[in-house]
């Protein structure tokens, strides 16, 4: 199994998805730039956290016209697995590969801080060595986190059991008190309806070590891989 | 010839920049005020090549699939010779 991360101009957390793949996931892993087109010899990609193109315009709309991107709809097209991770998840959305935008935090703030998020689905390729219930305190860094959606959209994921991740309290409770940033439905992550597309706001690649406060994302990585070795 | 692009959030979508705005003019003692909503304003230079039709068509188009996103924004066109 082979892992790709996208880098587009202003990814900062690149180096930190791939020191995790061949840290603790233990697989080969590439960097790609974002000018290059030919995905045909990885399994998985992830699009990392960052601010590509200064998150001018909107969050994540020019990463979304860089050359790769075609290539990334038609490996998504072809059922091979995308992980977007904060802005990953931004350029997603405006990419129309997963419903709905990510517009500023309620409050306005940029928010650093470690959050609960409790699994709502072991149904995905990168979930599916969690029990569905379990809490994950993982680390968020957004301004632009808050997910809105339609009705008729947020119905359809409810109806698909494709929200994968809410903002919880430390004991799995979905509060709004426990909403960081006003995100539809305390939303933290969704995937697409054929399920090998997850977007999330979380960074599982910043918690993957006890050493850096939480090593609760590594179990993500895991479900990913282990969903790759079965395929194989 | 110059396009003007305005793009605002659709009514509905929360601004809380337009809110933190609000509030802000209104402690500088701005009264009478009963919301503010923020957008962004583009100025596209155009070179003539071509008519106000195709000008309006092809600005609209860019408006609709860079310059606002359909699912937060609404966007208006103005063409000015």
């Amino acid at each position: 199994m082979k892992f790709g991360v996208i880098v587009f101009p202003g990814s900062n957390c690149d180096h930190d998805a791939y020191h995790v793949i061949s840290k603790h996931v233990g697989q080969p892993v590439d960097f790609i730039w974002h000018r290059d087109t030919d995905l045909s010899t990885y399994d998985a990609l992830i699009l990392p956290g960052g601010f590509s193109y200064g998150d001018y315009l909107r969050a994540g709309a020019l990463a979304r016209f860089s050359p790769v991107m075609n290539s990334v709809k038609k490996f998504a097209e072809s059922g091979r697995f995308v992980l977007g991770i904060c802005n990953g998840f931004q350029i997603l959305c405006e990419a129309g590969l997963l419903p709905g935008a990510l517009i500023r935090n309620r409050d306005l703030h940029f928010i650093c801080e470690h959050v609960y998020v409790r699994v709502e689905t072991s149904d995905s390729p990168f979930t599916n060595e969690l029990q569905s219930g379990t809490v994950l305190r993982i680390p968020i860094a957004h301004a632009e986190g808050n997910y809105i959606c339609d009705d008729n959209t947020l119905a359809e994921l409810q109806r698909e059991n494709r929200i994968v991740f809410r903002y919880c309290d430390k004991d799995g409770n979905v509060t709004e008190a426990a909403n960081p940033n006003g995100s539809r439905d305390n939303i933290a992550g969704i995937c697409n309806r054929e399920r090998n597309v997850l977007g999330l706001m979380p960074h599982p690649e910043r918690a993957c070590e006890d050493l850096l406060g939480s090593s609760d994302g590594r179990d993500i990585f895991r479900s990913l891989a282990a969903t790759l070795a079965a395929a194989a | 010839m110059k396009a003007k692009v305005y793009v605002n959030l659709k009514s509905g979508v929360l601004d809380p920049q337009g809110k933190a705005i609000q509030h802000s003019v209104e402690l500088l003692g701005f009264s009478g005020i009963s919301d503010v909503r923020q957008g962004k304003y583009f100025e596209i230079s155009l070179d003539g090549s071509m008519d106000n039709q195709r000008a309006l068509e092809s600005v609209e188009k860019m408006a609709r699939e860079v310059l606002s996103n359909p699912i937060i924004e609404d966007y208006r066109v103005e063409i000015e010779t």
